[in-house]
């Protein structure tokens, strides 16, 4: 049988990164396969590039053995091919059926009127098709998020896709709507539909899909049937590469004081009853997969988003954190993955971002800005942390990432903060520049001050923490001994969902479907 | 160490490059320039030194209400109510004077105080109640108006009992010292508003935070600054020099006119944006908008010198704002 989609080398370079190198996919027609690997391993490129949304700069994309071009996402969707991202794209206002015939509305009056009509019918056919109950003329914006994402499925099958792309499709959803969709997966299959389904959550992939194909790093590595491989081949399928970086050696912190101490953190189903402990000296490696929590836990601790409930104990005293204001003054700093966003001005200059919070002790008769005592801590920490900029007047906009992580960590330091979150420090830095943040995070540690660094990269979460949390769907699935740790425990731990217990993880190791 | 990285840092010091702000002062104050050498090359009415003053007279209301927008433009605010903010004050000014009939300072005080008052109000709905600026002072634009009807009876209140009043911005205190001179009192505040509008803006918290909450309001916040208070606080004193701007108007016509004021937020936020303020946040300065505000009183001036009908001033305005903004856009673009 010809596969439906045939890649083969296919190389994709964005400016400063090998998306992907020779990567490699094949879909049968009433196939669902998954395609796996970690954050950053090039599942997302290679499915927009089959979708029509990224060019690939070599390699060739076969259609049922013919080879093909396709240059736009209208080309894909000519070739039968949709995708459905993990951010649904809907105009909420609009009815279901209005979503679904967006741009190809059914027109009467010798085109001068729509036809509401003939297009509420198009949608319940294909509603019907799908077994969906769903009324055409329900707006969209007042449907679960399930029923949203079963529109853009409608919408994905109006084209009479013969292959469906399916981003994290179960991000958002509860046990419930997951096996709705399941259901109508199945529906799809049955009908000869090849499906690509790419997802963190081993369970699912356990029950929906019949071939896994693993990525890492740009590179394909291998496919396997699902029903006889175990979650832990895939998973030292998915994080196999060499350790090249050394590790930092772990100091004993079983004198130092802690700090920091948070009990039954808890927010709706983001954050669910965390806890743990964080000594002086110490770096906590916060591990998991996106969506874990881990922001979410770091931002409710620093104040900038509520908690339902919880309690923080900082240096042995309860504390009431409902601001940014009030963990700052407790001496917490919080260091965003979003630098731009939420980290700096990049308008304004250097030495103005360094001081932001603790403008305070530059003032003389609590109104005038003492410009030179700014100046000279500016240019102080330019020096200390090896800032390049021309200048401490320098708009920050103007600097490269890694100097302008840099800036944010002289921020926290000027206000001398002893307890730090440092949410993906290194994440959008090159190599040299990253080196320098981890002698920065260690000289920290070591001079007493607290740390938790949150990161989606498994190496560097080996490399740095002297003990690893792990956070799966909001709730701590384990902490690890910085020594002895590995990627695939980690990995286990991440992937750790509640509805999978130890006892089914053992039986879906042993080979049986859950 | 630190020397090897002093070194590097001045091996990589660049001359400095002019800022984008800086660029359109230079080129707001160079269209000052050229339309002044036009005026007076085609009259020689222009330049006389009656003229000149008319001018700056002219401008003074419209510059210190231009100051108050600027500052919450700097923020990435808008504030329409400035205009009726100020004919609320002269009202009150008004009532304290004439119908209470208290001393003239307790009247000054009342007007700077009641334009303070309704500035925090709109911070407050902004910053707690998250109404967006626009509709927050929108609304704060009609209900002044109303108020100020409703407080006056809809009749204009006149200062014929505070002789003084009108020194306010009539009489002049710079040529009483310097004969020839007379710079009328009203422009003279303006150039005092001006200067320590300019002065907060650059050198104390107040101004820093000010541009920190128009260049990224979230990572303010995150820095553990009370964005919220310092955001009503900058509506506030916008206020207050709303008040100032009413007292000058109200002397100017000895009189409170109730039914002035709609229409004077634009003329404030032309020359805030002729002046290179950027409307998005961030950016600006005080001495770019009172370049802002002098050119839209030249213009008009110069075209009423030429007998230009004042329905063609209006559209000689709206093309100069055009053109104004789109030639900071194609420069940030280059």
């Amino acid at each position: 049988m010809t596969p439906l989609v045939t890649i083969m080398d296919l190389d994709k370079s964005f400016p400063g990164v090998r998306a992907l190198k020779k990567a490699r996919f094949e879909l049968f027609s009433g196939e669902v396969h998954a395609l796996m690997g970690e954050n950053g391993a090039g599942k997302s490129t290679l499915m927009k590039i089959l979708a029509g949304i990224y060019r690939k700069d070599a390699g060739e994309i076969l259609i049922e053995g013919e080879p093909v071009d396709i240059a736009s996402p209208r080309a894909a969707q000519d070739l039968g091919i949709s995708i459905i991202h993990q951010e649904l794209n809907l105009m909420n206002e609009l009815s279901a059926a209005q979503n679904i015939f967006i741009g190809r509305e059914p027109k009467r009056a010798m085109g001068l009127l729509l036809d509401e009509e003939a297009l509420n019918r198009a949608a319940a056919d294909i509603f019907a098709r799908m077994h969906l109950v769903l009324d055409p003329r329900a707006e969209v914006g007042v449907l679960t998020v399930a029923k949203q994402q079963m529109v853009e499925i409608a919408k994905a099958l109006s084209f009479r896709s013969k292959v469906l792309i399916m981003d994290e499709p179960t991000a958002a959803l509860n046990s419930t709507e997951i096996a709705e969709l399941f259901g109508i997966i199945r529906q799809l299959k049955a009908e000869g539909v090849g499906i690509v389904y790419i997802s963190h959550k081993m369970d699912e992939l356990k029950e929906i899909s019949d071939r896994v194909t693993v990525m890492r790093d740009g590179e394909y590595v291998g496919t396997v049937p699902t029903a006889s491989t175990s979650i832990d081949t895939i998973i030292s399928m998915m994080v196999g590469r060499s350790l090249t970086e050394k590790k930092t050696d772990v100091p004993d912190l079983s004198s130092h004081d802690v700090v920091l101490e948070v009990h039954n953190l808890r927010r709706s189903n983001a954050i669910q009853d965390v806890s743990f402990k964080l000594r002086k000296g110490e770096i906590l490696g916060f591990a998991g997969l996106m969506g874990a929590g881990r922001t979410e836990v770091a931002r409710a601790i620093f104040g900038a988003d509520p908690l339902d409930g919880g309690e923080i104990i900082v240096r042995g005293k309860t504390a009431t954190i409902r601001s940014p204001q009030d963990a700052v003054r407790l001496g917490i700093g919080y260091l965003s993955e979003d630098r731009k966003r939420f980290g700096l001005a990049t308008g304004m200059d250097v030495a103005a971002n360094i001081v932001m919070p603790c403008l305070s002790k530059f003032l003389s008769l609590k109104i005038f800005l003492k410009a030179q005592a700014i100046r000279d801590t500016a240019r102080s920490y330019i020096s200390q942390l090896r800032i390049k900029t021309p200048s401490d007047a320098q708009e920050v906009r103007f600097l490269s990432g890694g100097n302008q992580q840099k800036i944010v960590i002289a921020k926290w330091l000027a206000r001398d903060c002893e307890i730090l979150f440092f949410d993906e420090p290194t994440r959008g830095i090159d190599i040299g520049a990253k080196n320098e943040i981890y002698k920065l995070l260690n000289t920290l540690a070591a001079q007493g001050r607290a740390i938790v660094m949150i990161s989606s990269e498994l190496p560097e979460i080996l490399r740095m923490s002297h003990r690893i949390a792990v956070m799966c769907e909001g709730r701590l699935t384990g902490e690890l001994a910085a020594k002895g740790a590995t990627q695939e425990a980690i990995m286990r731990l991440a992937t750790q969902r509640h509805s999978l217990t130890a006892d089914t993880l053992k039986s879906a190791t042993g080979g049986s479907t859950t | 160490m630190t020397t090897i990285v002093e070194k590097d840092i001045q091996t990589i010091v660049r001359p400095a490059v002019l800022s984008q702000g800086t660029w359109q002062k230079i080129l707001a104050f160079a269209s000052l320039i050229a339309l002044l050498a036009v005026f007076s090359i085609a009259s020689e009415n222009f330049l006389q030194s009656d003229n000149l003053i008319g001018i700056l007279q002219a401008t003074a209301v419209n510059g210190v209400l231009a100051v108050a927008a600027t500052f919450v433009i700097i923020t990435g605010g808008i504030d329409l109510s400035v205009g009726t903010l100020m004919t609320f004050c002269a009202v009150i000014a008004g009532v304290v004077l004439t119908y209470w009939g208290l001393p003239m300072p307790v009247g000054i005080l009342a007007a700077i105080a009641a334009g303070a008052l309704c500035g925090s109000v709109s911070g407050t709905i902004i910053a707690k109640m998250r109404v967006p600026p626009f509709i927050a002072t929108l609304g704060m634009m009609m209900l002044l108006k109303g108020l100020a009807l409703v407080i006056s009876g809809t009749r204009p209140i006149y200062f014929n009992d505070t002789p003084n009043f009108s020194m306010i911005s009539q009489e002049s205190l710079i040529g009483a010292v310097l004969p020839f001179l007379p710079i009328p009192n009203g422009v003279l505040i303006l150039f005092i508003v001006a200067i320590v509008s300019s002065l907060i803006l650059t050198s104390t918290a107040l101004g820093r935070y000010t541009f920190a909450l128009g260049s990224n309001e979230e990572a303010v916040r995150l820095s553990g600054v009370n964005t919220d208070s310092w955001k009503i606080i900058v509506y506030t004193v916008s206020g207050g020099i709303c008040g100032i701007a009413g007292l000058i108007i109200a002397s100017r016509l000895n009189s409170a006119q109730p039914a002035l004021g709609q229409g004077y937020e634009l003329d404030a936020i032309a020359a805030v944006v002729i002046g290179g303020t950027s409307l998005s946040g961030g950016r600006g300065t005080i001495l770019g908008t009172i370049i802002g505000a002098l050119i839209i009183s030249v213009l008009t001036n110069g075209l009423r010198i030429l007998s230009v009908a004042q329905e063609w001033q209006t559209v000689v305005t709206g093309i100069i704002i055009i053109l104004a903004v789109y030639a900071d856009i194609l420069r940030r673009k280059s």
